[in-house]
């Protein structure tokens, strides 16, 4: 199949318009403009027959995209950093409401101090609001998620918004060949939507937003829960079903870059997985048995798969792109959690980089996991910052 | 394995992140695997900046900075003098300039007058005349990566009509007229 060359936001726009999306609301924020730009465009010359609502802010963007899927429209918002900031009260609406929205998250840091760059701390803010989180790592893979990203939300079985995230500029602006898929092969994929019986009918009305007392609340929350679990299988169903269709698969949760006798594992999110993965190859090189675990999907969180992938390590490093100030790594928090319940775990050690899109190498990534190794024989510190400026260790 | 990586330093307005994205989709004609990415900072009309690309028979999956390109490619003599990049050894730059600049971080220079055929084509948005193209044309002469005509097919393929003639245009004759001291 010829290739066309895309920029990840680009990719979305695609994405979307190859799903027939029926909504879209949104506001402006660099760097993830360009996508409904582009989204805008394809409205306007009648490639998308989808409804395109300018709206006043981000939090606006997410209200209509609720009452639209309330009404059984597939919808589509983007946002970035602040913009999903000023939202959060919709996105939690969403996620509770199980309204199978999809999102992009163009990720980038919060402020102060400002910056437009690239880090995690944005989309990670909201992982407990109810939301599918997938993370890419090509612009070939962007494309492909947001299909799938409505395939997964939209199961009956899961019923739950979805937030692809992009590293901003990383992805977001980055240009690559990419295969594009036909539409036939979208619409075989991912068929029109089916309406859930809670969606508003004119002729079937019933109360909505309404109070749930505290003899109530607990089993809404508990069957969002149930279907995050169950979202983990869909996930995996959907990624080989996508395989079979078009030969690319991504692994579902966890992708897995030569893992099979690596002694030592480096567990990533993102973009930066591919900067990984080369450390890997020169680690290897040089007798180090490593291999990449990326997680492609944060919540559900893939503990159990996480688990058994490390089983055989002796060591892992974690390397997070985010902040949890006083934790300090929601990253390498989640990950050791996923590992505790297991028999045999490995040594586990994290670093904090790439915040405010500060350049990571592979380099970098090697040098991770040669002072993971080195922690893990003489004790040194289990959390290190990553090319921090005088390369202090923090705890 | 073929890897290579490319610098363009240019001034906002210049054409340098759409260079990029053509030289990508040029070589992808060609079988090959791409990357362009812009460098993103104070971007603004006239201000220096940096746009990226890699070029490798393989799917590109490295993403941090470049630090030292196979090629650079300069929009603006001035800037010359302003250059924070070293090409890799056995490298060239290649500059835009009607006489042979100085550059003492390289073994190989190329130049070629990109803003007189730039201005001679009409390629001239407020005030600035676009060399992106012209600059390409000349870096397929002096470089086998990628071809004249998985160039132009590029350029056509980006604008439609009269604008993608001329920018073909503009590729070809600097194509012709690049100087390389030999």
């Amino acid at each position: 199949m010829p290739r066309v060359v895309l920029s990840g936001n680009e990719a979305v726009a695609v994405g979307v318009k190859l799903s027939r999306v029926n909504v879209v609301a949104a506001y402006p924020i660099t760097p993830q403009t360009t996508i409904v730009e582009k989204i805008a465009d394809y409205v306007e010359q009648g490639e998308l027959k989808a409804r395109f609502i300018n709206v006043e802010s981000e939090h606006s963007a997410m209200a209509a995209c609720i009452g639209a899927a309330a009404g059984g429209a597939r919808c589509f918002t983007a946002t970035s950093s602040q913009g999903l900031l000023y939202m959060g009260e919709m996105v939690y609406w969403a996620g509770g409401a199980r309204l199978p929205i999809v999102m992009a998250v163009v990720n980038r840091a919060l402020a102060p101090p400002w910056s437009i760059w690239c880090d995690h701390n944005d989309a990670l803010s909201l992982r407990d609001a109810g939301w599918i989180q997938m993370w890419a790592e090509s612009v070939q893979e962007v494309l492909d998620m947001m299909v799938l990203a409505y395939k997964v939300a939209e199961n009956e079985r899961v019923l739950l918004p979805v937030m692809v995230n992009l590293d901003g500029f990383l992805l977001s602006h980055a240009y690559e060949p990419v295969e594009v898929p036909t539409q036939e092969t979208v619409d075989l994929f991912l068929p029109e939507k089916r309406p859930a019986p809670y969606w508003i009918d004119v002729v079937d009305p019933k109360s909505y937003g309404t109070i749930a007392s505290p003899d109530t609340y607990m089993e809404f929350r508990f069957k969002l829960q149930a279907a995050m679990d169950e979202a983990a299988r869909v996930i995996e169903e959907v990624d080989a079903e996508w395989s079979r269709m078009t030969g690319r698969s991504y692994g579902g949760l966890l992708e897995l870059y030569k893992c099979e006798d690596a002694e030592v594992g480096l567990v990533v999110v993102g973009s930066w997985a591919g900067d990984a993965k080369e450390a890997i190859d020169r680690l290897r090189e040089k007798g180090v048995r490593a291999g990449v675990i990326r997680l492609r999907v944060t919540r559900p969180f893939p503990s159990r798969s996480l688990a058994s992938v490390a089983e055989s390590m002796d060591a892992v490093a974690v390397v997070d792109r985010s902040l949890s100030p006083g934790l300090p790594s929601v990253l390498l928090s989640e990950v050791r959690n996923a590992l505790y319940d297991n028999g045999k775990k490995p040594y586990v050690k994290g670093f904090i980089a790439g915040l405010g899109g500060r350049d990571v190498t592979p380099l970098d990534f090697e040098a991770a996991v040669e002072s993971t190794l080195k922690a893990k024989e003489d004790g040194g510190s289990r959390v290190e910052w990553l090319g921090l400026k005088g390369g202090r260790d923090v705890c | 394995m073929q890897y290579h990586e490319v610098c363009f330093f240019a001034r906002g307005g210049q054409g340098a992140v759409v260079a990029a994205r053509l030289l990508v989709h040029a070589v992808s004609l060609e079988g090959l695997w791409g990357q362009a990415f812009p460098l993103f900072g104070g971007e603004r009309r006239g201000a220096p900046v940096y746009s990226f690309a890699r070029i490798s028979d393989k799917p590109v999956r490295v993403r941090s900075q470049i630090r030292e390109p196979d090629a650079l490619i300069v929009f603006d003599r001035a800037l010359l003098s302003a250059l924070t990049f070293k090409v890799k050894k056995g490298g060239f730059v290649l500059a835009n300039s009607p006489s042979k600049p100085s550059v003492e971080s390289a073994d190989r220079v190329y130049w070629v007058d990109a803003t007189a055929i730039a201005k001679r084509n009409g390629l001239v948005v407020a005030g600035w005349p676009v060399v992106n193209t012209a600059m390409l044309g000349a870096l397929t002469k002096v470089w086998s990566l990628v071809s004249l005509s998985s160039l132009k097919r590029s350029i056509l393929d980006a604008w439609t009509g009269k604008l993608g003639e001329v920018n073909a245009k503009a590729a070809e004759e600097a194509y012709n007229e690049v100087m390389t001291g030999e």
